[in-house]
């Protein structure tokens, strides 16, 4: 069976500096229209789940936003 | 559901006061991992230097002194030579390492002292606005080189901290890396395993470099300062183990 993963970003950590979108290899996140508590710009998945875990979003995050889950 | 990427239990659940896409959050988390994978959690002491970085203790949950200006370095010797069961690292930006603490800075990895070092640059001064710092590329454009930096009877060319600190003999391990995606975070992450591997085993000083994007001061977008980084900056300063 193939293998499901889940992006969670926390809303109000990100900053939208917009590296987990450019690094994304199959394009699962992108910025919502609205802005988060402190004003900025924040990165969410998109409504499909295209997530592969590979994790590069994880890696790159400058704010520690992101955590990866395995769905069972 | 499983977690398969958490956050390490060093770092603290804050938000950091950096700019958007800086490197310093990412080297944060990966000195926060390697101290969780190596179980150093009680036995840890940070010094923290003045910077961008200045507030480092606020994001770590361990013991992390402050230094003044450049002298991070003689502190944790005077740390670790009073706890030498403790395992002592310090967190330097480019302005505190390179310039100002440049005398403290060989002179503690020529002593051999056992001290893990993590050098941060960023090729200019982030904190005060963008001067020029010792390690500015040529012809790079800063506050106080307004027609990007010239070599000859001016301001001189990059200082390579890293491969003046490998001639010394009382250092056991330098390396170069960058944070600028994320093949380089992990390859980042492995060297400062590395380093703080040397400290356990008292090996000497170790220090690790990371080339690490500023987006506010280079005037870029967070994704193109990483590739300016990887197209310009390491050029200029090779990536990879400079001594093991």
């Amino acid at each position: 069976m193939k293998k499901k993963f889940q992006v969670k970003i926390e809303k109000n950590k990100c900053k939208g500096c917009g590296l987990c979108i450019a690094y994304c290899p199959v394009k699962h996140l992108v910025f919502p229209k609205d802005l988060n508590k402190k004003g900025r710009k924040y990165a969410q998945v998109n409504k499909e789940n295209k997530c592969i875990g590979c994790g590069a979003c994880f890696l790159i995050c400058p704010d520690a936003a992101v955590k990866i889950y395995e769905e069972k | 559901m499983k977690i398969i990427y958490d956050l390490p239990k060093s770092l603290k659940k804050v938000p950091a006061h950096y700019c958007p896409g800086c490197g310093h959050g990412i080297v944060h988390r990966l000195v926060a991992q390697v101290v969780d994978e190596l179980n150093l959690g009680k036995k840890i002491i940070g010094v923290a230097p003045v910077g961008c970085a200045v507030l480092a203790y606020d994001y770590w949950n361990f013991d992390v002194s402050e230094a003044a200006h450049g002298r991070a370095l003689a502190v944790a010797t005077g740390i670790k030579r009073c706890l030498p069961d403790n395992f002592v690292f310090t967190y330097q930006g480019d302005g505190d390492l390179a310039s100002i603490g440049l005398a403290e800075t060989i002179h503690t990895a020529n002593r051999g002292e056992n001290i893990t070092c993590v050098f941060i640059n960023n090729a200019c001064y982030g904190m005060t606005g963008g001067q020029m710092a010792p390690t500015t590329l040529l012809g790079q454009k800063t506050a106080t080189t307004p027609k990007g930096r010239e070599s000859e009877k001016k301001e001189g060319w990059p200082l390579q901290i890293s491969d003046i600190i490998a001639g010394l003999k009382g250092v056991s391990f330098v390396a170069r890396s960058s944070v600028s995606n994320p093949a380089r975070v992990k390859q980042t992450y492995g060297y400062i395993k590395q380093a703080f591997g040397k400290q356990i085993d008292k090996k000497g000083f170790s220090l690790v470099e990371v080339l690490s994007p500023c987006p506010t001061i280079w005037q870029k977008t967070p994704y193109k300062a990483g590739r300016w980084v990887e197209e310009k900056m390491s050029k200029v300063f090779p990536l990879g183990i400079i001594k093991k």
